[in-house]
């Protein structure tokens, strides 16, 4: 390593006209959003909601959730994924909770596919706010997956912990997952 | 086996818990994060290149403009994105948002008693060229009060957001300005390490001025590095 990294700074209140400009409704347009999969991508259509808590239980207004995931075949839209990916699904997706009434994240997806033999199917998350210095990372598994019992991350997450990354089904196609940044349910995040 | 030549740099970075910060007491992980090898899952990460970028986008004095020009000393912002090996990293994007020249935000949220400037959103995008160079004209963000402590002031800054070849590369940060005597009392600033503040300061620049309009500033950035391999399957 020969140069210092630039020292990461919160994100702050503010910014949904810089970052999530047409989901607060502001005159600029926005890369991505809540709504990561077009028509034409294929794939079992899911929803993936939930809030994020602080350490007093309160739910966060304005936190900012970024997902980076896989398409149905498992396949990443980046080039070092040698696979090649469905070039009409991104994977990319960014949510405020300053917009929902509830102060929920809401993500309308496709479902992934597993990344290769020993992941189960995961969303990666980035999670930042307002009274974050450093942005966090953690994951989304899935209850109903069996591969959940051999993913290799989740198995280096003590067991009394791995409920925090998984999400639940809570009927249609929905999913819930809620971030806890501290207490006995305190989401389980990750140094890669 | 994996290669963490691109970790990250913890003791270059603020901490999640800082207390003269207040959000922080409540916002932190009291866990430390768990440490992975790093996947497929993390070596790729959105790729958001020039077609993401449309029109006055890096130009902030025009892309809200209303019915005239906004108000405030006109600056450039310009630099390299790095990776921490020197590499210069082409094609990456640079989301950038700010107060106006009077302090205030367009978010709804900010209630200060500033005004608003019809002309002035705060908002811009760049992608970075073949050499890492991406450049920004904009107006000088202003100070504001915040709610921190008594007489809380934050130095004036600009906000930065970065993606980098991978994942693990995000940036979020703050850009500050040289000789601002609110650095010293900001405890947003003052939660990164001694040793990597400096590197939140733009310099200015003559080179970067543009004779007769606008004042010049660098601010180059250093990302993690790309160097990482999977681990095995």
């Amino acid at each position: 390593m020969n140069l210092r990294q630039t020292p990461s700074q919160t994100v702050g209140p503010y910014f949904a006209y810089g970052l999530s400009p047409e989901q607060y409704g502001y005159d600029f347009g926005s890369i991505t959003g809540g709504d990561m999969a077009p028509p034409e991508v294929e794939g079992q259509r899911i929803r993936v909601e939930g809030r994020v808590f602080d350490g007093a239980g309160a739910v966060v207004p304005d936190a900012l959730i970024e997902i980076w995931q896989a398409d149905a075949e498992g396949r990443y839209a980046h080039p070092a994924d040698p696979r090649g990916s469905n070039a009409t699904f991104k994977g990319f997706g960014r949510f405020g909770t300053g917009t929902d009434r509830q102060s929920r994240f809401i993500f309308d997806t496709i479902k992934p596919g597993s990344v290769d033999a020993g992941q189960a199917p995961h969303l990666n998350v980035i999670l930042t706010m307002r009274g974050m210095l450093l942005h966090a990372f953690t994951r989304i598994y899935f209850a109903d997956e069996a591969a959940n019992a051999m993913d290799k991350v989740l198995n280096v997450v003590p067991a009394e912990r791995r409920h925090t990354l998984i999400a639940q089904p809570v009927g249609g196609n929905v999913y819930r997952f809620d971030i806890h940044m501290q207490g006995v349910d305190e989401t389980v995040f990750f140094d890669v | 086996m994996t290669d963490t030549s691109n970790a990250r740099d913890w003791a270059g970075q603020p901490p999640y818990l800082a207390p003269d910060y207040k959000s922080t007491l409540l916002r932190s992980p009291s866990k430390p994060p768990i440490k992975l090898p790093q996947t497929i899952s993390e070596i790729t990460g959105p790729v958001y290149g020039h077609e993401s970028v449309t029109g006055n986008d890096a130009d902030l004095t025009l892309n809200g403009r209303r019915n005239g020009e906004p108000l405030g000393e006109r600056i450039i912002v310009t630099g390299r994105v790095l990776g921490d090996d020197g590499t210069p990293l082409p094609n990456t994007l640079l989301e950038i948002w700010q107060a106006n020249a009077c302090g205030r935000y367009v978010h709804k949220a900010d209630q200060h008693d500033a005004p608003l400037d019809p002309n002035f959103l705060g908002g811009g995008r760049c992608v970075t060229d073949a050499n890492g160079v991406y450049r920004f004209m904009t107006v000088k963000p202003g100070a504001y009060p915040w709610g921190n402590h008594i007489n809380a002031w934050r130095p004036q800054h600009i906000h930065f957001s970065l993606f980098g070849p991978s994942f693990v590369t995000r940036l979020v940060t703050q850009m500050y300005f040289p000789g601002d005597p609110l650095l010293p009392l900001d405890p947003i600033f003052l939660a990164t390490p001694a040793a990597t503040r400096s590197l939140l300061i733009a310099e200015f620049s003559l080179d970067a001025t543009e004779s007769g309009y606008a004042l010049g500033y660098k601010f180059d950035i250093v990302l993690r590095g790309r160097n990482a391999t999977p681990m095995e399957a």
